[in-house]
């Protein structure tokens, strides 16, 4: 009997996945186990499926994910710090046949982009918002975010991040749960919170990523907004296996996956 | 020909912005400018008409400082109009011209230039919208109106560019390859970003920043010079300084003064070799005549390089000055009596 080889067994009829023809040689600068990767290999694999590659534009943030245009096949500017949904609405405004989404973290989109999240969500924007939440800031260094949960320790909530002092003044803030809030709005059609730490997670998030797409596609109106609850291993000083661990236990009960709003409706649970 | 119509500065600046064929335009209200985001709303410029306006006064033109140091490291065309009011903070509604420093020298961080456009009339109000589009295409940078309260809220005949139409999407990806309409399957995807970590390209980005501004400074200096063949001191001002010292150059000539002036257009890039020229004519000074506590001096003092007098002169907080105190300060500050 004839030895198979390596090379008998890479054949075409073969083949099961490869990488998408959107995502660009460049190696990421992530950190390996970051989540990052993973939803830009999602997004680079929807936009591939839906063929909208020669006219879609993305709005990369400040952030962690600010050189994200590297790494995609397709147009993309690169907004000031959590102007993203501002620069998409301009842009979606003067081009409305083009397919735009901003991509952002919770520093960029729920701390210093507070105002231009809330009121291009309350336009209804036909845009497509990917936000990344890790809770923390990442490519600072590790310091609290809005989203940072209570007794999180970062590098300027050193003791935990505590919202109040024990006699109940003002400190740290409780975390922003800026997704719920979206929602609220008249203006977003489709609100979801996603993850990637699974491959059954990751294919939820692709489904969800692909409608957020979609919607858009067909000139639905209305903001498509899909948070991605992450992780961030480096500053939360954890292995890759265990910040997927701990994300689980702990970012999970505060940022609960499943849809919060389709077709404009709210989803009761 | 164009049309013939009475109106503010504010609305005939927004008028030839939608004549321009812009179809998006952002803004902010903000006394004394909240006419032109009134009148474009009125006006629906998307049905009559891919350019942007964006459009504040001087707190708000703050806030814009971000986004135009963006602009001018991604080199993006485009036209902003601050109708100066008084400051610093919330100030006062009143006319100033205190922000010539903040859109001269700069506001936002980096080593960056935008061209400043100074209109005298409500005339220029219009005149400079399509020339500020053709300088920010151009040159593929930020083109400032700086105008004031009193240019902005005046009422005068103007003269109306015609109507332009908007450019299709070929004619756009044909005349401007860099501006992004979706990567075309096969070719190169397009970022317009101010970023780059490499420092050596970051470096060679700045020097071609600065060749580009070198530039636009031999091309584009703009000035007026009114009564100055054979003047021995001259006004030097701007917007509706220079309005004012227009007439103090006639009441000076009528006393039998050699005086005359010199309207910057363009205030950055500054017409330095004009004032140079000047004196080397045989002018003996220059007063700055500004609605500010002396800015503009700043850049006549360059220009005069200590070869001739220079001096400021401006009143502040909301109040113009008369033809009658510029001239006297003319006299009393450089002339001498």
């Amino acid at each position: 009997m004839a030895e198979i080889t390596l090379q008998d067994i890479i054949q075409p009829e073969n083949l099961v996945y490869e990488k998408s023809k959107l995502l660009t040689e460049k190696p990421f600068h992530y950190c390996p186990g970051c989540g990052h990767g993973t939803v830009h290999r999602i997004i680079a694999e929807v936009l591939e499926e839906l063929g909208v590659d020669d006219r879609t534009i993305g709005v990369s943030p400040v952030g962690c994910a600010v050189m994200a245009y590297d790494y995609f096949d397709v147009d993309f500017v690169e907004a000031a710090h959590g102007r993203a949904p501002a620069c998409a609405t301009g842009i979606k405004r003067v081009w409305p046949d083009k397919v735009v989404f901003s991509y952002q973290g919770d520093g960029d989109l729920a701390a210093i982009g507070t105002c231009e999240t809330i009121h291009t969500c309350n336009r209804g924007e036909n845009i497509t918002m990917i936000f990344v939440n890790n809770g923390i800031y990442g490519m600072t260094g590790g310091q609290m975010a809005p989203t940072t949960l209570v007794g999180m320790k970062t590098a300027t909530t050193p003791y935990g991040r505590m919202p109040q002092w024990p006699d109940g003044t003002p400190n740290n803030g409780f975390p922003l749960q800026i997704t719920q809030l979206l929602a609220q709005l008249p203006g977003t059609r489709y609100v979801t919170r996603q993850a990637v730490f699974s491959a059954a997670a990751v294919r939820n998030c692709k489904k969800a990523i692909k409608k957020a797409f979609q919607n858009q596609i067909e000139n639905k109106n209305g903001v498509n907004f899909v948070e991605i609850v992450s992780n961030c291993n480096s500053n939360w000083k954890m292995s890759a296996v265990d910040a997927n661990k701990w994300l689980q236990d702990n970012m999970l009960p505060v940022y609960p996956l499943g849809d919060l709003k389709d077709n404009f409706e709210l989803i009761k649970k | 020909m164009g049309e013939l119509k009475l109106m503010k500065g504010n609305e005939a600046l927004a008028e030839a912005a939608i004549r321009c064929g812009a179809d998006a335009y952002f803004g902010y209200p903000i006394t004394p400018q909240s006419e032109v985001i009134e009148y474009l709303s009125e006006q629906n410029p998307y049905e009559r008409t891919g350019m942007v306006v964006l459009q504040s006064s001087s707190p708000g033109v703050c806030l814009k400082q971000e986004g135009l140091a963006y602009i001018a490291g991604a080199e993006v065309p485009c036209v902003f109009a601050d109708v100066v009011r008084g400051g610093p903070g919330l100030g006062t509604i009143q006319p100033s011209q205190a922000d010539y420093f903040q859109n001269t020298k700069g506001g936002g961080n980096g080593d960056y230039r935008n061209i400043v456009l100074a209109p005298a009339s409500v005339q220029e109000m219009a005149d400079f919208v399509p020339l500020g589009f053709e300088l920010a295409f151009k040159y593929r940078m930020a083109v400032c109106i700086l105008s004031d309260g009193a240019i902005g809220q005046m009422m005068e005949k103007v003269v109306l560019p015609e109507q332009k139409a908007r450019l299709t999407e070929e004619e756009i990806k044909a005349k401007y390859p860099w501006a992004l309409t979706g990567r075309k399957r096969g070719t190169q995807h397009r970022v317009i970003t101010s970023l780059d970590l490499d420092s050596a390209r970051m470096e060679e980005h700045n020097r071609h920043l600065q060749r580009k501004y070198d530039e636009v400074t031999k091309n584009e200096v703009r000035y007026e010079m009114i009564d100055c063949d054979d003047a021995e001191y001259v006004f030097v001002a701007y917007g509706s300084s220079a309005r004012i010292a227009q007439k103090s150059v006639q009441l000076g000539r009528a006393a039998g003064l050699k005086v005359g002036l010199l309207r910057p257009i363009t205030l950055w890039p500054y017409p330095t070799q004009a004032i140079r020229n000047l004196i080397d004519k045989g002018v003996k000074g220059f007063l700055s005549v500004e609605l500010s506590c002396g800015q503009m001096i700043e850049d006549v003092l360059l220009a005069c390089n200590g070869r001739a007098k220079a001096e400021h002169f401006g009143r502040v907080g909301g109040i113009i000055h008369t033809p009658e105190e510029v001239l006297e300060a003319m006299k009393k500050q450089i002339i001498g009596e």
